[in-house]
């Protein structure tokens, strides 16, 4: 008997289409679909995926925990004994579908689940402590490379096999402690580290210090009629063009554009150029997402002093964390050094 | 970005659509957006409507940047 294991799997990956159908209601189809086939052949004869659940990422991103029950209840009626998630490699909402629902399966349902992401999407962060995710290359060129882990994984699982280090199955660090017997003292072992460090060589911690890389909030604005407020986006607004060819993803540079004289953003001069959600409505009015027009509104009122007279952005999707420090670094030195009192970002 | 934006000391607001993403990243101020392809809009709404809705989250956004925190904190209606 061979174990039955529900696959779960975005809009894209399922073929039926890019951000114009991320909005894609949740579903729930017999067999393999796209990814799953690999997925099956990697388990071989001893797991057989029975289902495939698929989810548009913008749906399950807008309302996660709803997302999570409605799939979770179509996974269920196929008695799965384990589930797989992804993988999700570096897309955002997709890591974070995974990651959401592979939590919900293991608390509701209390089988194995594993997943699979590339260290930088947000979904790690969320979720790693909940489940084992494999880690993946960035793009789905690592497809190859990340299904047969991932199958490999899921089957140790199923069969209540003893799971190595992190480093050793090729999955991310979850948090958990384990008891190990050395040779040698804890006191022994220090000192060997201490003394390898001394020398330059390489040597392993037993216990990595995490990094909680959070920053103290600033005081809030007190003068507002006097400020000058600033608005810098994530989302691609730029002008009609994009004329310094900001990247669709990946973005390795941000854009500082003039508003001056504008008292709205239209689609005759802005436009987005995001490639990680559907277009349409930003390149229709640009000021759902950066909302110059009431800000200006507001600006004439006198509600702020002064809106900064050029904006700042860049695109989100699938951009390097060290791409977007340094990005966020030299907008605030630039804005600083122009008075900004204060700063609105968008995301979408 | 918005962190890095924080760290230089300028307060900052961070309006966004998928709020576990921004509290995983580190933003303090955080106020929630309507949808991932129009945060500050709605194209179902009539074009006055949707505007009442992008002011109304800019003056949540003001609201926020005037707003004393200590902590991570999203501001809901």
């Amino acid at each position: 008997m061979s174990y039955r294991v529900v696959h779960y799997i975005n809009q894209f990956f399922a073929g039926i289409g890019g951000e114009e159908k991320a909005d894609h209601k949740p579903e729930i189809r017999e067999g393999v679909v796209g990814p799953g086939m690999a997925l099956n052949n990697a388990l071989g004869d001893e797991a057989e995926i029975v289902a495939t659940a698929i989810c548009g990422d913008t749906y399950f991103a807008t309302d996660i925990e709803k997302a999570a029950v409605e799939v979770l209840e179509m996974i269920r009626k196929y008695n799965p004994d384990a589930v797989v998630l992804g993988p999700a490699f570096n897309a955002g909402r997709y890591g974070s579908a995974c990651g959401a629902m592979g939590d919900a399966i293991a608390t509701e349902l209390g089988i194995p689940v594993v997943s699979g992401m590339y260290p930088e999407n947000p979904g790690v962060e969320m979720y790693r402590k909940s489940m084992y995710i494999i880690e993946t290359p960035d793009s789905a060129r690592g497809m190859g490379k990340a299904v047969p882990a991932m199958a490999k994984m899921l089957l140790k699982l199923l069969k209540g096999e003893k799971t190595g280090l992190p480093s050793e199955e090729g999955y991310i660090e979850r948090g958990i402690r384990i008891n190990k017997f050395y040779e040698k003292l804890a006191a022994e072992r220090c000192v060997d580290m201490f003394v390898s460090k001394l020398k330059g060589e390489p040597f392993v911690t037993e216990y990595p210090m995490p990094v909680f890389d959070r920053v103290e909030p600033n005081l809030p604005v007190t003068d507002m009629k006097n400020a000058t407020v600033a608005i810098v986006t994530s989302g691609g607004i730029c002008p009609k063009g994009n004329p310094d060819h900001i990247e669709a993803s990946s973005a390795s540079k941000y854009g500082e554009y003039s508003i001056e004289g504008y008292d709205d953003l239209t689609s005759a001069d802005h436009c987005t150029a995001h490639g990680g959600y559907d277009a349409t409505y930003a390149d229709d009015d640009p000021d759902r997402v950066l909302p110059v027009d009431v800000m200006r509104e507001m600006e004439k009122e006198g509600v702020f002093k002064k809106l900064h007279n050029k904006f700042y952005t860049t695109v989100g999707n699938g951009t390097a964390v060290a791409s977007a420090k340094k990005f966020g670094a030299a907008i605030a030195d630039k804005l600083k050094a122009d008075g900004v009192d204060a700063v609105i970002l968008t995301s979408t | 970005m918005v962190k890095e934006i924080e760290r230089a000391g300028l307060p900052v607001v961070h309006v966004c659509t998928i709020v576990p993403i921004s509290l995983t990243v580190g933003a303090n101020r955080i106020v929630p957006a309507i949808a991932i392809p129009h945060p500050l809009g709605d194209p179902t709404k009539p074009f006055e409507e949707e505007k009442a809705i992008r002011r109304h989250l800019v003056e949540k956004a003001l609201k926020a940047l005037q707003t004393p925190v200590t902590e991570q904190t999203v501001f809901n209606d």
